[in-house]
């Protein structure tokens, strides 16, 4: 087994298109254009072009995915699985990496400056869905010069895109990996993102959307990413890491942070409103909200996918619980797919699969090898 | 668990299987047999498995495996999905046996039957002699540390099937290293059944 490195330096790039006239055409029938889409590249595209996988990232994600930014300390959000010698091993595949339209974070999104009066979209933005996002992606894909994919993979809201690539564009994709999702949100999964919306909503520095002036609704922007935190987690994960743990050995007797729980939360919230914009949160969780591939819409009637599977779930995530990648597992089988299923033991909650690296490793290396080059990866296994 | 390999039981389902048949294996554990008839009879196959364990040994082998029990993991398969179901020392297993073939014989057009004799010779002579619940070396588990909740013999099978007219198309019987032939359900430690549908009678 190649040794793990580091990806080192690494650099977002941008691609743009849909410019006027031909703007992409929405879900909503709306268009939107021009659309800029932030993203990475690791590793070498092959002379082939058959060793590309795109990965697509959750909620709050972005395109840097792997490696460190010039002068950073952090490195992107799935740099475990991204990288020599890791899951989505670098010297062997090319990994494109790409940021969502409707986000935050270097693409067209609610923060964006609208061309036709020079000032940020905000709910002037049109309503984004995961289709539309994944219709973005393909126009990068394009761009490329990739005609099929060896695979997408994404957790959370990348599992969506994943399965919304399979049912827009399956014939482009050798694989998928659909990791701790769903084929629709429950409504226990949208009641939290409605809370979440309504918190941003109900600070009044949100001003109707129009707050870029003035500055963020720091106040529910920070409540909602508390919320989303709590979700992230299991009650065993928040009993191992906090416990009833004081931050100060002592009840202030008084409303401050007695909790380190508190702290925990209003840390993460209080970090999230420096780098996540407010609308932009409000837009994808109406997105994953819309999203729902139920009912045979996955994969169209009479198809038999020549797409292979490998869906995960996490014991102990609530928020997308197993029976949800259940439901995916159900239509893999009545389509006669090529599908994997493993629910993973794990203790972290939804959060585990940015954290259980080591079984997703195993899954995930061994199936792309096997997609690209068919059985014979099994002949050096000890049987 | 038993040393795998050239496991008897797995040639003779090897030689069974048509080449290029659907194959779904229910507990295909590390997925040894699957492999087998993926390399032998390039088989298009598909593993259920409740051991997460046993997936990623599966996985690493390039088989597509589903996580789950036996009897969810069917139900879910459209009619005739496969050439062949196995239940390949899994069957003794399951509470509803009655229930799971008649399942499996919807999913597939065949099902390959793999179970341990409970009347082999030497589990008679500890029942009948010393008074014990057999040990032998299909059967090797104490009373209380066995998975198994189903305990039968070869003549059982044969009766199950009669009474629930299932057409036994082929048997094998396997001692330790090679097959029986004389008196199997005295001398057969395992059996291997092949069994189908009586077609025209449940079409009336």
């Amino acid at each position: 087994m190649d040794t793990k490195q580091n990806l080192g330096i690494v650099e977002t790039r941008y691609f743009t298109f849909a410019n006027p006239p031909n703007e992409l055409l929405l879900e909503s029938e709306r268009s939107l254009g021009p659309i800029t889409l932030a993203y990475e590249t690791y590793g070498k595209l092959n002379r082939g072009k058959t060793n590309a996988i795109l990965v697509a990232h959750a909620l709050s994600g972005d395109a840097h995915a792997a490696g460190f930014h010039e002068g950073e300390k952090t490195p992107g959000w799935w740099d475990s699985m991204i990288g020599p010698g890791k899951a989505f091993d670098t010297n062997r595949y090319f990994v494109i990496s790409s940021n969502v339209v409707g986000g935050c974070k270097g693409s067209t999104g609610p923060s964006s400056l609208n061309p036709k009066t020079g000032k940020p979209y905000g709910l002037n933005f049109p309503v984004i869905t995961i289709a539309d996002m994944v219709k973005a992606q393909r126009h990068l894909v394009d761009s490329l010069g990739i005609e099929k994919l060896l695979s997408v993979a994404g957790g959370s809201m990348g599992g969506m895109q994943v399965l919304q690539w399979v049912a827009s564009y399956g014939e482009r994709l050798r694989s998928a990996i659909p990791i701790a999702t769903a084929l629709k949100h429950s409504p226990q999964q949208i009641a939290f993102d409605e809370v979440v919306r309504q918190s941003i909503m109900g600070d009044p520095a949100w001003r109707q959307g129009n707050y870029y002036e003035f500055g963020q609704p720091e106040k529910g922007l920070a409540v909602a990413r508390m919320i989303g935190h709590i979700t992230f987690m299991s009650d065993q994960s928040m009993e191992e890491k906090f416990s009833r743990k004081l931050k100060n050995g002592h009840y202030s007797f008084q409303f401050g942070a007695d909790f380190e729980v508190e702290g925990y939360l209003r840390h993460r919230g209080d970090n999230f409103v420096r780098r996540f914009d407010a609308n932009s949160y409000l837009y994808i969780t109406k997105a994953m909200d819309y999203f729902d591939l139920s009912g045979g819409r996955l994969i169209p009637n009479g198809h038999t996918p020549q797409t292979r599977f490998l869906v995960i779930s996490f014991k102990s995530d609530w928020l997308y619980p197993s029976y949800q990648s259940q439901d995916i597992v159900r239509e893999l089988k009545g389509k006669h797919a090529d599908a994997t299923y493993c629910e993973l033991p794990s203790t972290y909650g939804h959060d585990a699969f940015l954290l259980e690296v080591e079984e997703q490793t195993t899954l995930i290396r061994h199936f792309l090898d096997k997609t690209l080059n068919g059985y014979q990866v099994a002949d050096g296994y000890e049987i | 668990m038993r040393s795998n390999g050239n496991r008897l039981d797995h040639q003779i389902i090897s030689q069974i299987i048509e080449p290029g048949s659907r194959v779904l294996d229910l507990g295909c554990g590390n997925g040894d047999l699957l492999y087998l008839l993926v390399k032998e009879k390039g088989a298009r196959v598909q593993g259920i498995e409740a051991n997460d364990v046993a997936i990623s040994d599966c996985v690493k082998k390039g088989l597509s495996v589903y996580h789950g029990d036996l009897e969810s993991g069917l139900t879910e398969y459209p009619d005739q999905s496969f050439d062949y179901v196995i239940l390949n020392q899994s069957m003794q297993e399951v509470k509803r046996v009655d229930w799971l073939i008649q399942e499996a014989l919807r999913a597939g057009n065949r099902v390959i039957v793999g179970f341990p004799n409970f009347a082999y010779l030497q589990a008679r002579i500890m029942l009948f002699l010393k008074g014990k619940a057999p040990i032998t070396r299909s059967l090797p588990y104490r009373w209380d540390n066995t998975p198994n909740v189903r305990f039968l013999s070869i003549a059982d099978f044969r009766d199950f099937c009669r009474g629930k007219d299932l057409i036994i198309q082929q048997e094998y019987f396997l001692g330790e290293k090679r097959q029986i032939h004389l008196w199997p359900n005295l001398f057969g430690l395992n059996a291997i059944f092949v069994v189908s549908k009586n077609r025209r009678k449940s079409k009336e």
